[in-house]
């Protein structure tokens, strides 16, 4: 077993990256992603990792040179926020569609405008159509545990896809926890050597990539995409499995809390997962079968997995940490709302707005959302009404 | 230096069959540049006519490794690559004697304009790369709009010549200067009229240790509008009037490449040349090519200063 240490979320982060030792890592600082990269180039100062470390002069250039890196057969990696995340938005795609298995840290913050370095998931939820893999983490253990992971996901021969760790900018990036991690040899030999499908360095083969594509390939180019994920749904589970041998923490697309016999679940990605098994427990304690729902594999959206959860239910609260506006509720929400719909018994459903710009999310207003989501399941009638907690109207 | 026999007998790194245009100066620059290049090179291509007239699906003209990504880019994506040989290299997970060459190559509007901050930066740090500017003075594979290279009083589609507006009314960025004052070991003006001049300095800029910027003058019959054969004949106008100077700043030196036998040709020679000029010899547009005239004449004195005098930056070898 490896040592048990005090990180913050970003130095988890920083302690799994090293720990994988990438060939490359091209990132740029933007708050609150920085001390995730501090930590890294510390190592990289101090001759602890191998990795060649490019400081770029933006995000759009950031993830430019990954491809560029990714393409060569080198292990690559980076790490943004928020509108280093949006600018980095075009190139994001060409990542997925080039089938380049790029890990990313994304520590979730507010886009601008206004201005905002603090947490919600706008930036992730904003390029959920990208086609990278997105997990979300709890906690900092879990930004060790998801980050350590990653690249064993998007570099299997079946998937072949970059994967974003999402965590809440400053409340896990930001806060000291415990972190059991494994040692460098077992990270090391999880992983396992980095084999890359393509190789621009490989001269006597040369080949070319990133054609052009008029109307008669591109839409077979993307429904190959698709597919790659259909595999990615097949490969996750298989590689928390083998995660859960080594380190004896299990993953999985979603983790239940009080979930088995409850009638009202919530909802939740991120840290307020945390906060909300509080306000469960409480709950309980007054005898309301209420249990959580976290998230942690948002793409790709386990539909099977979360049917079969949600199914007898009586009533779901969606919190989402987004706003989709113009929307119907917040893209989890309305994500969620598809995924159930048709089923014989399939749950009521409510969508709540919370947290952006990093409003707190306290344990009362999680208890408000499970008591009005009680009542919808009392009158048994659906509501249109969506709710936003800790807002002042 | 190798010579025309050395350089035609290397194999042929981009085939025929692509869609350039007949006459394209860039299809010209690429095969001359590559000739020039006598070990293994990864190309970067920025979006644009070079690009998209070269590699589509399921066709590619390319006979190297070849990376597209998006318009802004090229620099960003090939220091990309170079970051992954050299990680790669010194942790002996490959092993090439070789040295690759990193080669990237962006048309005037993705290196001037939107490609100028991956540029830069790319220069910045140092990476061991050439990067080719094929500058053909305006955005030509989206139908000839204005870019920052377009010369001044030039008529584009988004800055056309009209009735009351003579074209492009700014005068061009001088990025040559730019990449020089980014302290690159070499930096270098060159066209593919002079095929000589040009692949010297391709030796020069792949061996220079560190990075290495060429802009390369590329005639658009399409855009410039002229007959598709007189795309020599026009590159030669460019360098004889001196409104395309050849130059190189190499560890901080400038050397006028070459210097017109007699008098240097009236710029009026090569705005004849030319349908994009047309109309500054029109009624009501007098004293517009003196003014350029004036102004081609200030910048070759000014050049040939910095040669005898020297430029004020130094430049330092990367390791």
């Amino acid at each position: 077993m490896g040592e048990r240490l005090a990180l913050s979320g970003n130095e988890a982060a920083a302690y799994a990256m090293k720990q994988i030792n990438p060939d490359v890592v091209a990132a740029y600082p933007i708050t609150p992603q920085t001390e995730m990269m501090h930590a890294f180039a510390q190592y990289v100062a101090d001759g602890e990792v191998d990795t060649e470390m490019v400081n770029v002069e933006s995000e759009h250039s950031a993830m430019s040179a990954c491809i560029g890196s990714a393409a060569s057969g080198a292990r690559t990696m980076t790490a943004t926020s928020a509108n280093g995340f949006a600018l980095m938005w075009e190139v994001v795609y060409i990542a997925a569609s080039s089938r380049l298995p790029i890990c990313m840290a994304l520590v979730n913050r507010a886009l601008s405008g206004p201005i905002n370095i603090h947490c919600d998931h706008s930036d992730s939820m904003g390029g959920r159509d990208a086609g990278w893999i997105q997990l979300y983490c709890e906690n900092a253990q879990e930004v060790y545990d998801l980050f350590a992971l990653s690249p064993k996901i998007a570099e299997h021969p079946d998937v072949q896809l970059p994967v974003m760790v999402c965590y809440d900018g400053f409340i896990i990036s930001h806060t000291v926890e415990m972190v059991d991690s494994l040692t460098d040899a077992q990270v090391q030999k999880f992983i396992g050597p980095y084999q890359p499908r393509i190789n621009l360095l490989d001269y006597k083969n040369p080949f070319t990539f990133g054609p052009l594509d008029f109307h008669d390939y591109y839409f077979e180019h993307k429904r190959q995409q698709v597919e790659s994920m259909e595999h990615a749904h097949k490969v996750i589970p298989q590689v928390f499995a083998e995660y859960e041998k080594l380190s004896i923490r299990k993953y999985s697309f979603f983790e239940g809390y009080q979930l088995e016999d409850a009638e009202i679940v919530l909802l939740v990605l991120g840290s307020t997962a945390g906060t909300a098994k509080v306000a469960v427990d409480e709950l309980r304690s007054q005898g309301k079968k209420v249990g959580l729902l976290k998230l942690t594999v948002f793409r790709p959206f386990p539909v099977k997995e979360l049917q079969e959860a949600l199914s007898g239910r009586r009533a779901v609260a969606v919190l989402d940490r987004c706003a989709s506006f113009g929307s119907f509720g917040g893209p989890v929400f309305s994500e969620l709302r598809s995924a159930l719909f048709g089923l014989s018994d399939a749950p009521l459903i409510r969508g709540y707005i919370y947290g952006l710009g990093g409003r707190d999310m306290g344990i009362a207003l999680i208890r408000q959302a499970a008591e009005e989501t009680l009542e919808t399941a009392k009158k048994g009638q659906p509501t249109e009404e969506i709710g936003y907690l800790g807002v002042r109207e | 230096m190798a010579s025309l026999k050395e350089l035609s007998a290397r194999p042929e790194r981009l085939s025929g069959g692509h869609r350039l245009c007949a006459g394209c100066g860039a299809g010209i620059l690429v095969r001359q540049i590559l000739s020039a290049i006598d070990r293994p090179v990864v190309v970067s291509n920025a979006t644009g006519c070079l690009e998209v007239a070269t590699t589509i699906f399921p066709y590619t003209a390319w006979r190297v490794p070849w990376i597209h990504n998006a318009f802004e880019n090229a620099a960003a994506t090939i220091s990309g690559v170079e970051s992954a040989y050299y990680s790669l290299k010194k942790q002996g997970k490959i092993k090439d004697e070789q040295d690759m060459v990193f080669l990237a190559f962006g048309g005037d509007g993705g290196t001037y304009d939107i490609g100028l901050q991956a540029l830069s930066g790319a220069m910045e740090r140092g990476h061991r790369m050439v990067y080719v500017c094929y500058d053909n003075q305006a955005y030509m594979n989206t139908g000839i709009q204005r870019s920052g290279s377009t010369p001044k009083y030039a008529s584009t589609m988004t800055a056309p010549s009209g009735k009351v507006k003579p074209g492009k009314t700014q005068r061009r960025k001088d990025l040559t200067s730019i990449m020089s004052a980014h302290h690159i070991p070499y930096a270098a003006q060159a066209i593919p009229s002079h095929w000589k001049d040009l692949t010297n300095k391709v030796q020069k800029a792949i061996n220079c240790g560190g990075p290495a910027f060429i802009n390369c003058l590329s005639d658009c019959n399409r855009g410039w509008r002229h007959p598709l054969e007189q795309t020599i004949e026009v590159m030669r106008l460019a360098v004889e009037t001196c409104v395309w100077p050849l130059y190189e700043v190499e560890n901080g030196k400038l050397k006028v490449t070459y210097k017109p036998r007699k008098r240097k040709k009236p710029v009026a020679e090569w705005f004849k040349a030319q349908g994009r000029f047309s109309h500054l010899f029109k009624e009501g547009n007098e004293g517009l090519i003196e003014e350029i005239q004036a102004e081609v004449d200030r910048d070759w004195e000014r050049l040939l200063s910095l040669e005898k005098w020297g430029l004020s930056e130094q430049t330092e070898e990367r390791k």
